[in-house]
């Protein structure tokens, strides 16, 4: 074997100049798609990290409806003491949850006492929700960022209303808001901090505790609108999220059909579809290189086999049985691949590393001054080496064989 | 001695789009071990077709054609090629060394990716065959680096490396100057003494025919004629 490929290394290397360029196609390919792959992956793993850390969770659970009809936040869709048991109780057995919250939501009136306009309010408890959405605290632009600044008789405001109205830290506002009953109820708040705004669903909410949600709406007992599941590790998400689902899927109503609906983020957040265009633009992209090494390895062989026609009659002639004059000419699409694939991803991860390196900036939505931090797992790397690699082998089949079924007599007359 | 080769009227013909064109019509010989042989006559005569048919390269149309006992006309790609690796070494007019391999990697080549022989016998056998044939001290250089009759020395003793039966070689001598030429065929004659190897060649130089113990003539398909020095042939 250790022949075999010695012989293919010094024929490719008969031909250098062309087995370099193959070779620097295979490498900018390869770099293309390592880089591509890097900065696409970090940019959609920061944004799903942004998204499902500051405010929107990994996981969330409402009554069956709620999530259809959750533009109007309806108070009648919120999930009862007993089947907040029911939730509680399921959490806390199904593996791999780091945290939950739980949140009360409505629309409500927001006056400054000048001017009034309309606000989307999370009644949560500090605490809890800081757990479950870390990057909640950071999202305060103004204020302090901790739990104080949700305490009982405090609320965040969203930054672009706070700029409308021109409200500040410590000012006082009125939220007012209509109860299940339809009677209407208002309660004063101190602004205990600006949050800024986020990119997607919910991320231009307001934020109060969960007892004054309770309070203003009326609610004397312990319902809640919606769960938020933070998961402790993100690969583990779709597991958890199954678990969950069927655990819950077998609490009924009276009627036999299911009581709740449990969502993952990208079932929650439009951001999933820009992510699935991701990985579809990553799988053309990986398309394109794999043609590339096919068309480029393919094209060098096929000339390989002609430019050699007579050594091929010469070693058949000797008595090389057409398999292993197959193994001859694979072998060298196979360096070829191995070189190249190797080169590629040295020259790649070394400019992923300067990409790093170079801090580069980039906004997202509201969001500024994101650092892209390009990273790519080692499995990618393996996988995306060893279909080259593949491709390689697969691209000189077709001379090979072609190769290998040359009759030795029409090879040695060949001029 | 016994009958490597026994050919009964063995023919060959060509089909050409509608033509046909009968490149042998009937010979036959019988060519025993340790032998010697040429088969000379003009261009179109029918000589390398026939050397074709010895070395397993092609299969005769018509007749039988028996070596080392075994009906070749019958054997199939793979079965040819196994055949001609253990019984058969070539030489070829334009020498057909692989280029990018050495003298004594082209040497040991067969051993490798026909025979698979062990490192020490491949070492042993290519140090003693590069001797034999002169090129010892040429063995690191490649085929670019080595003169024509420095060439067709290393292909002889690749043809004999997996100590073969039978040599075949097409026109030797017809790239190499006179002394080359004669340098060749006495190494072919010493070889076929040594190792009781038969060489059958083909040839039109006649600078050698007088040093070769049996000539066959052929013309037109034909055997016309042979000259017996060695007596080794019943034709």
């Amino acid at each position: 074997m250790a022949n075999l490929f010695k012989i293919a290394m010094r024929n490719l290397f008969r031909y250098k100049r062309r087995t370099l360029l193959t070779m620097a196609l295979i490498v900018a390919g390869m770099v293309f798609v390592l880089v591509f792959v890097a900065v696409t992956g970090s940019f959609k793993n920061m944004m799903i990290g942004h998204i499902t850390e500051s405010f929107l969770g990994h996981i969330q659970i409402h009554k069956r409806g709620y999530l259809a009809s959750i533009d109007n936040l309806p108070l009648h869709l919120n999930l009862l003491p007993k089947e907040v048991e029911m939730v509680e109780q399921v959490l806390s057995i199904t593996e791999g949850v780091e945290a939950y919250s739980e949140r009360i939501k409505f629309g409500g009136g927001f006056s400054n006492f000048q001017q009034t306009t309309n606000i989307r309010v999370n009644g949560v408890d500090p605490d809890r929700e800081f757990k479950t959405c870390p990057l909640l605290i950071s999202r305060i632009v103004k204020g302090k960022r901790d739990a104080s600044s949700l305490e009982n008789g405090k609320i965040l405001v969203p930054e672009l209303l706070a700029k409308g109205l021109g409200i500040k830290v410590d000012d006082t506002v009125v939220v007012v808001a209509t109860n299940r009953d339809g009677s209407v109820n208002g309660k004063t708040f101190v602004v205990g901090g600006i949050l800024e705004s986020a990119t997607g669903p919910g991320g231009r909410d307001g934020y109060m505790h969960i007892e004054d949600a309770r309070e203003l709406l009326r609610i004397t007992t312990k319902e809640v609108s919606e769960f938020v599941i933070r998961v402790r590790d993100f690969s583990r998400v779709e597991s958890v999220h199954t678990q969950l689902k069927s655990r819950l899927s077998e609490k009924l109503s009276k009627r036999g059909k299911p009581i709740f609906e449990v969502h993952n983020w990208e079932k929650l957040s439009p951001f999933s579809n820009i992510s699935n265009m991701i990985d579809i633009m990553t799988f053309f992209v990986k398309l394109m290189l794999i043609s590339v090494v096919l068309i480029s390895i393919m094209n060098v062989m096929i000339m390989a086999v002609y430019e050699r026609i007579r050594e091929i009659g010469t070693i058949s002639a000797i008595g090389t049985l057409p398999g292993k004059v197959l193994s001859l000419f694979v072998a060298e699409g196979f360096l070829l691949g191995i070189m190249g694939t190797i080169s590629g991803t040295v020259l790649g991860m070394v400019i992923v590393f300067i990409l790093n390196l170079s801090k580069i900036t980039f906004s997202f939505g509201r969001q500024t001054g994101l650092i892209l931090s390009p990273a790519i797992g080692i499995w990618e790397v393996v996988t995306i080496s060893l279909f080259v690699i593949g491709m390689a082998v697969v691209a000189s089949l077709q001379p090979a064989w072609k190769a290998s079924r040359m009759e030795p007599i029409d090879a040695l007359r060949h001029v | 001695m016994a009958s490597l080769i026994v050919a009964e009227n063995l023919a060959k013909t060509y089909k050409m789009g509608e033509v046909e064109v009968n490149a042998l019509k009937g010979v036959d010989f019988t060519i025993e071990e340790g032998s010697l042989v040429s088969f000379v006559g003009p261009s179109g005569s029918g000589k390398t077709t026939l050397l074709n048919l010895i070395g397993c390269l092609d299969k005769p149309t018509g007749g039988r054609l028996l070596v080392e006992g075994t009906d070749v006309s019958g054997l199939g790609r793979k079965e040819g090629a196994r055949f001609r690796g253990q019984n058969i070494g070539f030489i070829f007019q334009d020498f057909n060394l692989i280029p990018v391999l050495t003298a004594f990697e082209n040497v040991e080549y067969p051993l490798i990716m026909v025979q698979s022989r062990p490192v020490s016998e491949r070492q042993e056998r290519v140090t003693g065959l590069l001797a034999a044939v002169g090129m010892a001290d040429q063995k690191d250089k490649f085929p670019d680096q080595l003169s024509g009759g420095q060439k067709q020395r290393v292909a002889i003793a690749r043809a004999l490396v997996t100590n073969p039966k039978l040599v075949m070689a097409d026109e030797p001598t017809a790239n190499l100057d006179h002394d080359a030429a004669y340098g060749i065929i006495n190494l072919m004659e010493n070889m076929k003494d040594e190792l009781k190897t038969t060489f059958i060649f083909s040839t039109h130089d006649t600078r050698i025919i007088g040093e070769v113990e049996i000539v066959y003539t052929l013309e037109d398909g034909r055997l016309t004629g042979q000259q017996i020095s060695g007596g080794k042939v019943h034709g």
